[in-house]
């Protein structure tokens, strides 16, 4: 019984394993030089991805056809309407928190208002919803770019114990999200819908409520990535949260959740984000240039997805 | 008729056996059907019809047995085709996305050379003519956009027709149970003409009136055997319903007489044409019998399903459901037996939104011992368990709970017989503390355990028997339209 646990804790060992391999042979052709200075770097970009990955994770554990477009535009709308709001005073950083929060949960109603009122499916519901959001962003930008306050700012980009204060909270989020997915009836009931929304119906389960709790939950986390991206950057662009939409799914294929739904972990999401960012800065480290960098980038996560996916073809 | 001197078979299936793992769906059942004739086959579900109508089809080889055409040993799909069988299945297997005439192409492969198309059309248009005079079909047009009558009508009018050759035996699966009264006569009146004219024709139904009226010989199975094969003149509606019985009879539980106080837990008009509303009272086991198909599974979807809430987890949900198809709508593949067992009761197993492990742990236990399931860890995968065992961990799911009434689905096909006897047991002692059971069954021994029954037909309730009422050739009499009437 024992053996069968850790079998099926394994598939976010893939991941890890293959992160651990791409640091090690970065910091080997620099000689030693750069293993501080990455490990940070690595931490606080992954950060980002973890945060909008552990979202998108609850949505794809849902099942088949569940799925998150609407992250990027809601990274975006978050940080500059909270970047706006905040207007570089100190004071109002809490209020630009809530304010970003309070984006997230609108645009997480309006996917599953979509979703269920019109019948549309989630990819083109959330799709269709990010232009909205998108549009909006525009709308309150203007073009002007705000610098989030100084306190704020100076929090994203610094360190506790040499480890970036963002992984730490990206460290935070994915324990809460653990704790959900893995001992709460929460996690219990979305796990069941993904395996069979049939079966879960006829056990009791409130379809229509946990999907809708999980679509708001996973545009709260993408907003909150946006506030602190925005913070750490230096302010709010309109195309900031382009990279996380491929990054956010990803990151959760990579890290062993299952595309068909029902079976999700959050450790490999730490283990995919990491090695989706070392991947890229060790081609840069060896001076690839810009083409050649993506057609690896897209091989090696093939080659990742395939080690990873031979052991869950038991299914 | 002249019986003097038999007139030459057609088909015929001469001591057939067949069986699935280890059910016997044939145990030595002979049919033979002559020419010129209209053979009426009944029995009710289970009985073997649509087996030894594939095997004569020659969908299906027998295990022991042998297949003659027009005198000759034979077998094959292509074989019995040639020799002019024909067969209306039951399920409809016409292609949706095809016009009537690309349907008449597939079924009939002499349809061609340039102009099929052409021909096709005249051919099922000519025929639909013929057999249903006055239809409002128009032949060009997709199958998709014709209502289930109106495809049933052509693939009849289908298999009628003679392209190369006429066909010799055609076989009607439930012909008429999506015509309406009129159509219904108006094929029947087709099939006097067609056997008039030396055909034969195979016709299954569960219309009494309609085999009686129609058929020249009526041959009656039970348990994979055929029990009585004589002229339709001899039978009546009650003879009928009496050979489909069963002779042995088996001994039900003794139920306490309990008169009824107070209000009913449930009481539901489930559809408009029911001659009772659905009600269970407190503690009462309430069976819903009928053929297989009739509505019942619908039925208890829709009690379900209006009791409880799609948005808000109810605080003590009302009902719980045991699903008869683990496959599709019971077993969670990925989950241990443990998840699988808790999963409708989580509720009362965790404080604070979080699941109390050492609480689930103890259900699961106690459940594990008193319905038997047989594994030595519930942390094992539920697939690791046999089809039986996964049904009790279903079984367990739904007692689990604190809800007051169980819907079960035909929970037991393809169960044991000593994993029934466990969880009859169960059942019982769980209706006398008071929980109400609405079981739907298809088979007999188990609706006569219970208190009170629902026979359906057709999507409505037809009759309602109680206590000593519930017997066997109650049900199949009300199972069966015309039966009513003995």
């Amino acid at each position: 019984m024992n053996g069968m646990r850790t079998l099926g804790a394994k598939p976010w060992i893939w991941s890890f394993a293959a992160a651990v391999i791409v640091w090690v042979t970065t910091v080997w052709f620099t000689g030693g030089s750069s293993a501080v200075g990455l490990s940070q770097a690595t931490l606080t970009f992954a950060a980002f991805s973890i945060i909008v990955g552990v979202g998108q994770m609850f949505v794809i554990t849902l099942g088949p056809g569940n799925i998150d477009l609407s992250v990027p535009a809601t990274m975006t709308l978050s940080g500059t309407v909270a970047l706006k709001v905040m207007d570089v005073q100190d004071s109002m950083i809490l209020v630009g928190l809530l304010l970003a929060i309070f984006v997230g949960i609108a645009i997480g109603m309006g996917n599953y208002a979509l979703i269920k009122l019109l019948r549309i499916p989630p990819i083109i519901a959330t799709l269709s919803m990010s232009f909205i959001v998108q549009s909006f962003a525009i709308w309150t930008n203007r073009g002007l770019r705000i610098k989030p306050p100084e306190m704020l700012s100076s929090f994203a980009t610094s360190y506790t114990f040499g480890i970036p204060n963002v992984a730490l909270i990206a460290l935070l989020i994915s324990v809460l999200a653990w704790v959900l997915l893995e001992k709460s009836v929460y996690g219990r009931r979305i796990s069941a819908i993904g395996q069979s929304s049939f079966a879960a119906r006829m056990a009791g389960i409130p379809i229509d409520g946990t999907r809708f709790v999980t679509y708001v939950l996973c545009s709260v986390l993408a907003a909150l990535c946006g506030y602190l991206l925005a913070s750490f950057s230096g302010g709010a662009a309109l195309n900031m949260g382009a990279e996380y939409l491929l990054m956010s799914i990803a990151v959760v294929v990579i890290g062993g959740t299952a595309v068909a739904g029902g079976n999700s972990n959050v450790p490999g999401i730490w283990g995919a984000s990491l090695f989706m960012f070392l991947v890229v800065s060790m081609l840069n480290t060896y001076g690839f240039g810009a083409g050649v960098r993506l057609i690896l980038t897209g091989l090696i996560i093939i080659a990742v997805i395939l080690a990873a996916g031979g052991r869950k073809a038991l299914r | 008729m002249n019986e003097s001197v038999p007139k030459p078979e057609v088909a015929a299936a001469r001591g057939v056996k067949v069986a699935f793992g280890a059910v016997k769906a044939l145990d030595g059942a002979d049919l033979i059907i002559r020419q010129s004739e209209c053979v009426g086959l009944v029995g009710h579900n289970g009985a073997g019809k649509s087996t030894i109508v594939n095997v004569i089809n020659g969908g299906l080889s027998p295990h022991e047995g042998t297949i003659s055409y027009g005198g000759v040993e034979a077998q094959g799909i292509s074989t019995a085709r040639a020799h002019g069988i024909r067969c209306v299945f039951q399920e409809l297997s016409l292609c949706p996305n095809l016009t009537v005439a690309e349907n008449a192409r597939v079924m009939h492969s002499d349809l061609k050379g340039s102009g099929w198309r052409r021909r096709g059309l005249e051919l099922v248009t000519q025929k639909l003519d013929d057999i249903f005079p006055g239809h409002a079909i128009d032949c060009e047009s997709v199958v998709e956009d014709l209502s289930i009558a109106e495809r049933q009508m052509v693939e009849i009018a289908i298999s009628f027709a003679a392209v190369a050759e006429a066909p010799k035996l055609v076989i009607l699966d439930e012909p008429t149970s999506s015509l309406d009264a009129g159509l219904a006569a108006q094929l029947m009146a087709y099939v006097r003409r067609f056997v008039g004219s030396g055909g034969s024709v195979l016709l299954i139904s569960h219309i009494l009136g309609e085999i009686l009226s129609t058929s020249d010989r009526i041959v009656v199975m039970k348990d994979g055997k055929v029990v009585a094969d004589r002229p339709a003149s001899e039978f009546d509606t009650r003879r009928l319903v009496e050979a489909m019985g069963s002779v042995v009879r088996h001994q039900g539980w003794e139920r306490a007489a309990k008169a009824h106080s107070g209000q009913p837990v449930l009481s539901v008009q489930l559809h408009p044409r029911s001659s009772h509303r659905l009600q269970a009272f407190g503690g009462e086991i309430v069976g819903l019998a009928g053929l297989g198909g009739h509505g019942q599974t619908e039925a208890l979807l829709e009690i379900y399903l209006s009791a409880n809430g799609n948005w808000w987890p109810t605080k003590e949900p009302k009902m719980a459901f045991v699903a008869g198809d683990r496959a599709l709508n019971g077993a969670f593949p990925l989950w241990s037996i443990l998840k699988n067992l808790s999963i409708s009761s989580l509720k009362g197993l965790s404080k604070r939104k979080l699941i109390d492990p050492v609480r689930e742990q103890e259900v699961s236990e106690r459940w594990k011992k008193r319905i038997e399931i047989r594994t030595p860890d519930m942390h094992n995968p539920i697939l690791s368990l046999s089809g039986g065992n996964q049904q009790k961990v279903l079984f367990a799911r739904a007692l689990a709970t604190t809800s007051k009434i169980v819907l079960m689905d035909d929970p037991m096909r393809g169960v044991d017989i000593g994993t029934k006897q466990e969880v009859y047991e169960i059942l019982r002692s769980e209706a006398s503390a008071g929980r109400t059971f609405i079981w739907y069954s298809t088979e007999m021994d188990e609706i006569r355990l219970c208190d009170r029954v629902y026979v359906f037909r057709d999507g409505a309730i037809a009759d309602e028997l109680v206590g000593a009422d519930i017997t066997e050739a109650n049900v199949l009499a009300a199972s069966f339209a015309g039966g009513a009437a003995a």
